[in-house]
């Protein structure tokens, strides 16, 4: 036993977190050593160790466990993880010329990204509780202070602290389901706990008397109530409604790159986490979560269909549409079968790719007065800068769902993965959401092309040229080469079965 | 009266549950707030150190000696954000942190 408590852990597996740890950790003496002018190197170097980490998991990935079982790299992971670093690298080269003009161009914000980004790698390899409750709170902890990185703006700060104070809720809830979960199975490791739950020896080594021997593939109770408090916590981090509270007024107070962030990489890696706990550790008591995912789900399309309706900013706009969009997800999941995780991954593809391309235009809606962020200041968009109309036009398309955008297959694909797992009500609300959300997308396209323009805005910078060049490429040409994406999305889902 | 396990979980349950209200019905000040996160993570603490005792596995020690360090992380980050807060809003009441609705 203590030889092996002695014995080096594999570092292979965890490469890529090591390396965004370290390189993390030298930049900030660089940053604290070089002061404020270090910051263009700094981002510059905090964007290629994001990119030689996604290189090191595309090419040479090191599939296994180790950390005695607490961290485990398999394609799932990985594949969620070169989304997640895709996403925050876009997100921290689109910032740039916005930190500059919003005085926030200090060296720690892209390396509190890179934390971040350490947090959600960490929350997607994650097969233990504690190692998985520490990724979330890397996460958290840094993206608390993102928020709040425009410190003279009352908006901003204000953001951070609705941020802090419901993510720390969250956490709270989160821990408070671990703690029954360790209590009523023995285990934090996810193995442990999925066996367990099989096990009736192990059941009977419970506390409670309550608990009793499994029956009809159900936990005992201590285990649903461990099961509701995890699902409430995670449903907070992937904005999830009844958890939702906060996600319209931090992305309108957030500084918009920071918003194109946190709609991106924190809900793919939430998300990923999720799936692994409840297939890996809790797939055999599909029964007692399943409700409550098909629950959250109905309740989130619902309101991201509604809500969004009224909206007049388009970040608010985006951050019930993100709602609406963990929804459909959530179908996916609420399926529990391999068909179904493998179209929640096409849909966190599709997702991604739309989000960033629309904040890539977002982030363009600058005036010589200064950045806008009003639907309406998009009037006429087509006749002052075409090509900007257009693909952002794609994308709205994509959202609503139309074929043969990349929004449509991931609808497609979680939808359909549902009506085969027997759950065709939820398919049915999915799909009258889908059609009440179309409204304000197409909305905005018709302000864009049918209102007289109030303004124009100044030209899109070559970064914003190439986020918005490359997303919209993969959400209009997708359906001409979908085998790669498709492919490993199927690679991913199928380790976890 | 033996004391049991089911003692310490009701305790940790009242306590968790006194977190949840001083967040959710406490109007005055975001201090309060900040209280109550830590009176959550100590709940926590309570059951994991409880259920560890009980089951004679040190897991659950280990689990909340993590959850102590992050706990002062998070409370450290929760003061310096609410510092910036208070230099451009001048209050830290609850009902002050208003700017953005809908």
């Amino acid at each position: 036993m203590t030889a092996e408590l002695l014995a080096m852990p594999d570092l292979m597996p965890a490469l890529p977190e090591i390396l965004l740890v370290l390189g993390a950790l030298a930049l900030l003496m660089v940053g604290a050593f070089g002061g404020e002018k270090s910051t263009p190197l700094v981002t510059g170097i905090c964007v290629a160790l994001l990119t030689v980490a996604g290189l090191i998991l595309l090419v040479s990935p090191h599939y296994g466990t180790t950390f005695n079982g607490a961290f485990v790299q398999d394609a799932f992971s990985q594949y969620m993880k070169v989304l997640v670093l895709i996403g925050s690298g876009f997100a921290i080269a689109m910032s740039v010329a916005y930190a500059r003009s919003q005085n926030f161009d200090r060296f720690e914000y892209p390396i509190l990204i890179v934390l971040a980004t350490v947090g959600m790698m960490l929350m997607l390899s994650a097969n233990d509780l504690i190692s998985m409750y520490l990724g979330v709170e890397l996460q958290s902890l840094a993206l608390y202070v993102v928020a709040s990185i425009n410190r003279d703006s009352v908006r901003s700060t204000e953001a951070g602290l609705k941020y802090f104070v419901l993510g720390a809720l969250s956490s709270g809830m989160l821990l408070y389901g671990m703690s029954f979960i360790y209590g009523f199975t023995g285990h934090t490791d996810f193995v442990g706990i999925a066996s367990a739950l099989t096990d009736e020896q192990a059941s009977r080594g419970l506390v409670f008397g309550i608990a009793g021997p499994l029956i009809d593939e159900r936990a005992s109770l201590g285990v649903v109530f461990g099961i509701v408090f995890m699902l409430a916590g995670i449903a907070f981090k992937i904005s999830a409604v009844p958890f939702h509270m906060w996600t319209p007024d931090v992305y309108e107070g957030a500084p918009t790159p920071v918003t194109a962030f946190f709609a991106a990489a924190p809900k793919i890696a939430a998300f990923g986490m999720l799936v692994r706990v409840l297939i890996e550790a809790l797939g055999d008591v599909t029964t007692d979560w399943q409700q409550i995912v098909v629950f959250i789900s109905i309740a989130s399309m619902g309101l991201g269909a509604f809500a969004a309706i009224g909206q007049k900013n388009i970040k608010r706009l985006m951050a019930y549409s993100s709602i609406g969009n963990m929804g459909y997800a959530l179908v996916g999941l609420a399926a529990g079968t391999q068909a179904g995780v493998h179209g929640l991954i096409v849909f966190m593809t599709a997702y991604l790719a739309m989000t960033l391309g629309a904040f890539a235009c977002i982030l363009s809606m600058r005036r010589k007065e200064g950045m806008v962020e009003e639907i309406s200041d998009l009037a006429g968009l087509s006749k002052t800068n075409l090509p900007m109309a257009m693909l952002l036009a794609v994308i709205m398309f994509s959202l609503t769902g139309l074929p043969p955008l990349i929004g449509f297959f991931g609808k497609f694909y979680v939808f359909i993965a549902a009506m085969e797992a027997g759950l065709v009500p939820l398919v049915v609300i999915g799909l009258v959401a889908s059609v009440v959300a179309a409204y304000y997308y197409l909305r905005v396209i018709k302000v864009m092309f049918f209102d007289e323009p109030t303004g124009e805005f100044l030209p899109m910078s070559g970064e914003m040229k190439i986020v918005l060049g490359l997303s919209s490429a993969v959400v209009g040409l997708f359906f001409i080469m979908p085998e790669p994406i498709m492919n490993a999305a199927a690679n991913a889902a199928s380790v976890l079965f | 009266m033996e004391i049991g396990i089911a003692h310490y979980l009701g305790v940790a349950a009242i306590l968790f549950t006194i977190g949840i209200f001083g967040i959710f019905l406490n109007r005055k000040n975001v201090i309060v707030i900040l209280m109550s996160i830590e009176l959550l993570l100590l709940a926590v603490n309570i059951n994991l150190v409880a259920f560890s005792y009980f089951m004679q596995d040190m897991v659950g020690q280990i689990f909340a000696l993590l959850v102590l360090t992050v706990a002062a992380a998070e409370a450290a980050i929760g003061l310096a954000i609410l510092v910036v807060y208070f230099r451009n809003r001048g209050s830290i009441a609850v009902e002050d942190i208003n700017m953005m609705k809908g």
